[in-house]
């Protein structure tokens, strides 16, 4: 192990030993060893050029901060550097397919951000006057009536800013409509075991306790299990569908019906609904919310875990409760409702300070219109088709974990193919990176053992689900093999080996201090 | 279409390999009802350049702050934003990679959620700061809902001074939570009011600075008054370049600070996407809500990141998750982190600086135009008093200025209807405050 000039160990590892070269700097060829940020800058360095102000701070006396910040600054050559050097140690779905099960990393067209980096949008004050701000106001207005006319709901509630909070969103709405006739008291939700974990943790976020719904044998919600759980203290039941084995839950109008039978709503976690889009209308199964993760079916992008949106579409029942602000066309115009009264004074509150992720909406929005009715439609097609593929060809050597019946968008294997070799699901995530793909889901859904749920989206043409599925069938071969090192080591030829996970939470360290570094900032100068 | 890979060919192979009769087939799960034969009524696909002119011509139905004389602040801030961040951000490797769960082809993105972490740190005072939330006013909330968690008590009292939609919003989730929030009303200098409704019931008080009105506050005696009552303080804050020039929620006894990051590297957007900051005292770090990134070493002992203590969260968790918070403005904060190691420690200073001197200016110009400015101690926001805000608002836009915000906007029933909200960035020339000057001398009458 090598030490850099500020004690920190630069050591280029078995990765580069075991091709027998390591390099004599640290880094592997283009692939810089970068410093953070604090290490690289200084406190009296800064990559803009601005005017001195004019008048100083003595107003304000001693509310003025004089101690040193502890920011370091990069002159702006330095700073691309180092951004771009670290952009290179990650993966991305411009670089290969990105199988993550629940996710929908599909392709990010570029002409969406260039249209949310318009002037009139990027530039735009979420409270300059209404009048100036009419063109936004009817974008939301337009992206409303897609999401409307897609998922056959006659409302949506548009500024909710991720999925999670999209379920907030709904749960909120429906507890408003249980108090409004005088249900208060049902305060519970029921889940399927297979449910995203946002599901529980939202439930529980609005003051209600989880009963988990049973699974049959063929991944689906049971229906005795539900009836039976079912009564007048059951606020609501939240279904992904297709859920997160990946399968359709062919049982969903019964589901719908005997739960608006017990005086329950029926929250359906859209997630996955790429799988269906343009094809089935959730307003047709029975759902009375769903939130739509613009992020996932609407290709608005990732970027490193969010800015996500999540609009939640509500039934006529639960219309009325949906947060404020929202838009109205009127005869002059649009105009923004910023606080309930009057016939709409149900409204449960507010979700956030503004109108929700107007740049998200106008990458959806320019999304949807260019794919239209009928490309939104082959999206599902293909969607399902190449996940579908996935599962015939990787079940050569994998074990689906459903393998009777077609399944939707994403393809669920478990670890019964493993059995014997001394991998896990989690070794065979790892070598994967070495071949060049990003892992799939792993240990989700949490009803089957080992899971590995791989979503490839419809944006993978066939080449490289070939491609993906070659290096897999590859590997599962050597792991049978008993070529356990390739797996239980990995990976080798990513920018870092395996990490350690325990010691980051035993012994946290979230920020970087300043003596960290063998070279202490210096002092504020003095004015 | 452009973004479908499949050709028609492909697509029959496949349904081969799969051993499907048709694409029906695969969709034989979904109660036949329900499936639709026919497109939806909603137009067709369409080309790259028609979605271009549909959107331009939407886009150019608004007046971008940029176009003339403009004040808007209260919760949203125009900065210039150097080009070289928003040209890093648009990198695939940034936009277009997912949550980093696999850290080891995520160092990238796991680095700098480090570096943001440590900058938010820095700026608050405080210890530890979280990957960021949706934005400042859904990080108050769960301020609060963390407060019950640590105090176990279920009161917070807010002060009439923090923005009425953090306000809005606050209540909405705590009382869902069964919590009961005590806003107090509206007023210029209310920070310090909260002291007299500390008591031992309550889990937390939550006050603004720069608050709502533009007003900065020194919190240290509301500190010390909520931790003797065994209570914490939230410090909440909108306009994250103040903490260029003004002491930190940390340095005045601050258990956490939350604010609205949107003024370092994001444009105004509408509204969003935005980015809420988090932080707090290590000793609650275990209560936070939202993503941490935290450094460790890799098998072969190089340093590398990791999202670590997961157990708060809601994919570990579930019901007893810390927030249902899953996905958050990742792409924001690295554009925040990127703008703000641009800036560095002298640059936000001077910006900061600027900023402050910029509002000094406007409040002094609307003084001599014999305008009431109500706002005592401001960074570069003021609240001044003019005859229906909201009509004054209109009728200057009539001459190409966009004055403020109308408090009244915010908070229809506080009778402020005469309150108007200015800001002044180092985007704000002395040509704009001239403008508006004279327009408000001139509806004023004088």
């Amino acid at each position: 192990m090598t030490m850099n000039n500020v004690g920190r160990p630069t050591g280029t590892g078995a990765a580069n030993e075991t091709q027998g070269h390591a390099s004599l700097s640290g880094g592997r060829g283009l692939l810089q060893d970068e410093p953070l940020l604090f290490e690289l800058g200084g406190w009296d360095k800064t990559g803009v050029d601005l005017d001195a102000p004019e008048h100083d701070a003595s107003d304000l006396g001693d509310l003025v901060r004089t101690a040193p910040i502890g920011l370091a600054g990069l002159s702006e050559p330095e700073t691309l550097r180092h951004y771009v050097r670290l952009s290179q140690k990650n993966h991305a779905i411009d670089l290969a397919l990105y199988p993550l099960g629940s996710c929908t990393m599909k392709h990010n067209p570029r002409l969406n951000e260039k249209m949310a980096r318009l002037a009139g949008f990027a530039d735009l004050h979420p409270l300059a006057p209404v009048s100036t701000a009419q063109g936004a106001l009817e974008l939301i207005d337009r992206l409303a009536h897609w999401l409307k006319t897609l998922t056959g709901m006659p409302a949506v509630a548009m500024t909710p800013k991720a999925g999670a909070h999209g379920e907030l969103c709904g749960l909120l709405s429906i507890k408003a409509a249980h108090e409004a006739a005088g249900q208060g008291h049902r305060r519970t939700v029921l889940a399927p075991t297979s449910a995203h974990g946002t599901n529980p943790a939202t439930a529980a976020f609005v003051g209600y306790s989880v009963t988990e719904i049973a699974q049959t044998a063929d991944g689906r919600v049971d229906l005795a299990d539900l009836e039976a759980k079912l009564g007048p203290h059951v606020a609501a039941i939240m279904v992904t569908n297709p859920n997160t084995c990946g399968l359709f839950e062919r049982d969903v109008l019964e589901i719908a019906r005997i739960s608006h039978a017990h005086g329950a709503y029926f929250y359906c976690d859209g997630a996955n609904f790429n799988a269906i889009v343009g094809r089935v209308r959730p307003g047709d199964l029975g759902v009375d919310a769903m939130h739509i993760n613009l992020h996932k079916t609407f290709s608005t992008p990732h970027g490193g875990g969010g800015p996500g949106a999540g609009p939640v579409v509500l039934s006529e029942a639960l219309a009325k409760f949906a947060p404020a602000p929202w838009v109205v066309h009127g005869a002059d115009g649009f105009t923004l409702v910023e606080e309930a009264a009057g016939e709409a004074a149900s409204a449960f509150g507010r979700m956030s300070a503004f109108h929700g992720q107007m740049g998200m909406f106008v990458r959806a929005y320019a999304y949807m219109r260019s794919h239209g009715a009928d490309g939104l439609r082959q999206v599902a097609e293909d969607a399902v088709l190449n996940a579908n593929y996935i599962k015939a060809v990787l079940g050569a050597e994998m074990t689906p974990a459903f393998p009777d019946g077609p399944c939707m968008h994403e393809a669920l294997f478990d670890d019964a193919w493993l059995e014997g070799t001394g991998i896990t699901t989690l070794d065979f995530a790892k070598a994967m990176i070495d071949e060049g793909f990003h892992p799939m889901t792993m240990y989700f859904p949490l009803v089957v053992h080992g899971a590995m749920l791989i979503e490839p989206t419809e944006t993978e043409s066939k080449r490289e689900l070939d491609r993906f599925c070659g290096a897999l069938l590859a590997l599962a071969r050597a792991a049978k093999a008993g070529d356990a090192e390739r797996f239980t080591g990995a990976p080798y030829l990513a920018p870092l080996r395996r990490l350690d996970e325990t010691l980051a939470a035993r012994k946290p360290k979230l920020a970087w201090r300043a003596n960290d570094t063998t070279v202490a900032p210096a002092p504020l100068a003095a004015e | 279409m452009r973004y479908l890979p499949l050709t028609p060919a492909d697509r029959a192979e496949m349904l081969g390999v799969i051993g499907a009769s048709d694409i029906e087939a695969l969709f034989v799960d979904v109660p036949k009802a329900a499936r639709k034969a026919e497109l939806f009524d909603l137009p067709r696909h369409a080309g790259e350049l028609e979605v271009e002119r549909e959107l331009s011509a939407l886009a150019a139905k608004n007046r971008p702050a940029g176009a003339g004389p403009f004040f808007c602040g209260a919760g949203a801030y125009r900065h210039h934003v150097p080009a070289s961040v928003d040209h890093i951000i648009q990198r695939s490797e940034f936009l277009t990679s997912y949550t980093p769960y696999q850290p080891e082809i995520a160092q990238g993105t796991l680095q700098v959620l480090f570096e943001f972490q440590s900058q938010v740190a820095a700026l608050t005072g405080m210890d530890v700061a979280n990957a960021s939330m949706y934005d400042g006013s859904t990080a108050c909330a769960e301020a609060v809902m963390m407060a019950k968690r640590v105090t176990r008590r279920e009161k917070a009292i807010l002060s009439g001074g923090v923005h009425p939609h953090y306000a809005a919003v606050t209540q909405t989730i705590a009382h869902a939570e069964g919590m009961e929030i005590v806003r107090q009303a509206a007023a210029l200098d209310a920070e310090a009011a909260v002291i007299e409704a500390i008591d031992a019931s309550v889990a937390c008080v939550v006050v603004q600075t720069p608050n709502v009105f533009g007003v900065v506050t020194d919190v240290t005696k509301i500190a010390e008054a909520a931790h003797a009552a065994g209570a914490l303080l939230i410090v909440v804050t909108t306009e994250a370049v103040s903490f260029g020039l003004l002491k930190s929620p940390g340095e005045m006894g601050a258990d956490i600070a939350v604010a609205e990051g949107q003024s370092i590297g994001n444009a105004l957007n509408y509204g969003g996407p935005y980015v809420g900051l988090f932080a707090c005292r290590e000793k609650l770090v275990r209560q936070m809500p939202g993503r941490l990134c935290g450094e460790t070493v890799d098998a072969d002992g190089r340093r590398g990141y990791v999202l670590t203590l997961s157990t708060r969260e809601q994919h570990i968790r579930r019901e007893k998750a810390t927030s249902n918070i899953c996905t958050n403005s990742g792409l924001c904060a690295l554009a925040f982190t990127i703008h703000l190691s641009l800036l560095g420690e002298v640059g936000l200073r001077q910006l900061a600086a600027l900023n402050h001197s910029r509002a000094r200016e406007m409040a002094a110009a609307l003084k001599a135009a014999g305008v009431e400015v109500l706002t005592p101690r401001v960074f570069n926001e003021i609240a001044v008093r003019v005859p229906d805000a909201a009509g004054t608002v209109e009728a200057l836009l009539a001459e190409g200025i966009v004055a403020g915000v109308p408090y009244s906007r915010l908070d229809p029933h506080a009778g402020l209807d005469d309150v108007l909200l200015l800001a002044a960035t180092e985007t704000t020339t002395s040509e704009d405050i001239a403008a508006l000057a004279a327009a408000l001398s001139r509806r004023a009458g004088r």
